[in-house]
């Protein structure tokens, strides 16, 4: 293998390289086994305190409503974020300053606010101005909070899959006689919605990582929350955290091999422009490298 | 209207602010440091380090913040006895929160050094070869100066994240902006208010570093 930083090895470098392997090898065996033994030493490794996860009843009592309720919200927040973010990606666009301007404003502005903040500040302000019940409050705070954030964030990706479209696309529409509208409508956001797919699912990856924010700040019982009652029950914390961290991985890691298959899928696809929005793009669009604005929300799947 | 913030002298405003700031650039060294050793590792010739750089990014990439940083207070210090070498419990917070920062940041840094790296096209490092430098002279004098180049904007992305990320602290105590905020939203009647100042605080600390880093990035690029 052959990369910027080295060459093919030869007989030496290949010497170097097993005797290295060799030693991180040792180094990795002995940090795993401090590992084992520090655990052992508190008693973290008694099969009673891991058994609770062999049986159906913590299961189904904790981790999957806990889990259900995860990727309610996330769902949910994608589910209203996206026809906002839709609608402040195309005001970007706009060939009006004001409309440009204040919908660039409004993006900014969200992006640069931490979600936490915002479902705090849902939270209170659907208790003392709403009459939303107590049970339902930490959801719509969380899905508000995660929406606010989130829009902001597909707005810039809905911008930049319509600017990655070949200029081509418009100019042959103007020339055929459409309008603005019938242009954006019929001919660029079509073809930016395939384009951007995959950036879309990646950034579920967010969201789904964000709704644990609400479990442990404002009550709302997703997986980090009912993780807390299960482990009161069977007091097995860092069992606990294990199987629930396994369990976001899973999850993150489907998410984000399905992005990646998409994307690769687009990137084959004969039809089309061939214009794609990856799942590696949505760090520069949260960067705010596309269309020369500055950035202020940073992140990508961060 | 703002008579309510001198109630406030526990952190102050200013000072849990000023606690925002010092988690961000601990964490942002520490995620530096850590960051650099993990994309050495996912770039160099062995194998097994080359696993052990991408085991460790995917992973750490998958798990909320959120619940490494609940873990380092209730696993890491609860069970394991972890203190950090602080007696007190606010001072343990504080450092056990930087760890679970620069154990999750350093992912994404690792991500940004290693997406640096490979802008620099293979031919530089051919063409070094073929006039006879060595891997030390390719490092520092082809390599490394492109790289840290193309890295900056990354980085920088990386850093307003951990700005905005410092918040979850709150969830095991530390005395920062956000857990201010939830106090005194919850006690005062000035909700919008109390929103408006803890947003502006975050735009005031987020603006300028995007706005530096993204103007030093677009300067110091390399034209290709």
């Amino acid at each position: 293998m052959s990369s910027v930083l080295y060459d093919t090895p030869g007989p030496r470098a290949k010497r170097r390289n097993v005797f290295l392997s060799v030693v991180f090898f040792v180094l990795l065996a002995l940090l795993l086994w401090w590992v084992w033994r520090t655990m052992d030493e508190k008693n973290q490794l008694t099969w009673a305190l891991w058994k609770p996860f062999t049986e159906s009843q913590a299961w189904t009592t904790y981790l999957l409503p806990g889990l259900a309720n995860t990727l309610k919200a996330a769902s949910m927040a994608m589910l209203i974020a996206l026809p906002l973010g839709a609608v402040f990606g195309i005001s970007r666009l706009s060939d009006h300053r004001w409309v440009r301007g204040s919908a660039g404003v409004v993006v900014e502005f969200f992006r640069a606010i931490p979600v936490l903040l915002l479902m705090l500040f849902a939270n209170e302000f659907y208790d003392r101005y709403t009459n939303v019940t107590s049970e339902q409050r930490p959801l719509y705070a969380v899905v508000t909070g995660l929406v606010l954030y989130n829009a902001s964030v597909l707005a810039e990706i809905v911008r930049a899959g319509i600017l990655s479209l070949p200029r081509g696309q418009s100019e042959a529409a103007m020339a055929i006689g459409l309008r603005k509208g019938q242009t954006m409508n019929n001919v660029l956001l079509p073809q930016a919605v395939t384009a951007m797919l995959p950036a879309i699912v990646s950034q579920l990856v967010v969201i789904v990582k964000d709704t644990a924010l609400g479990g442990v700040m404002i009550g709302f019982t997703e997986l980090l929350n009912t993780r807390q009652t299960l482990a009161a029950n069977y007091a097995n914390v860092v069992q606990s955290f294990v199987v629930v961290a396994v369990i976001y991985i899973v999850l993150n890691f489907i998410l984000t091999s399905f992005a990646s298959w998409l994307e690769g899928r687009l990137r084959r696809s004969k039809k089309g422009t061939g214009a794609v929005l990856g799942v590696d793009d949505v760090d520069d669009i949260n960067a705010g490298e596309v269309g020369g604005t500055t950035a202020t929300g940073g992140g990508g799947t961060i | 209207m703002f008579d309510f913030l001198s109630d406030y002298d526990d952190p102050s405003l200013l000072g849990a602010f000023w606690t925002t700031v010092q988690l961000t650039v601990l964490s942002g060294v520490g995620s530096l440091v850590w960051g650099t050793i993990l994309a050495a590792m996912r770039v160099s010739p062995v194998p097994l380090m080359r696993g052990f750089g991408t085991a460790y990014v995917n992973i750490v990439r998958n798990i909320p913040l959120t619940v490494i940083i609940v873990f380092t207070s209730l696993g890491l210090s609860d069970i394991f006895g972890v203190t950090m070498g602080a007696s007190d419990f606010e001072v343990r917070g504080f450092r056990l929160a930087v760890l679970g920062f620069v154990a999750y940041t350093a992912a994404f840094v690792c991500e940004a050094i290693r997406s640096g790296i490979n802008t620099v096209p293979l031919g530089q490092a051919e063409a070094a070869r073929a006039i006879g430098l060595n891997f030390t002279q390719i490092l520092r004098l082809i390599v490394l100066p492109q790289a840290f180049r193309s890295v900056i904007g990354p980085l920088a992305n990386v850093l307003i994240a951990l700005t905005k990320n410092t918040t979850v602290a709150a969830a095991i105590g530390v005395a920062e902006a956000a857990l201010l905020m939830k106090e005194m939203i919850e006690n005062e009647a000035q909700t919008l208010l109390i929103g408006a100042i803890f947003a502006f605080g975050f735009v005031v600390l987020t603006l300028p570093t995007g706005l530096i880093l993204g103007w030093l990035s677009k300067r110091l690029a390399v034209k290709r």
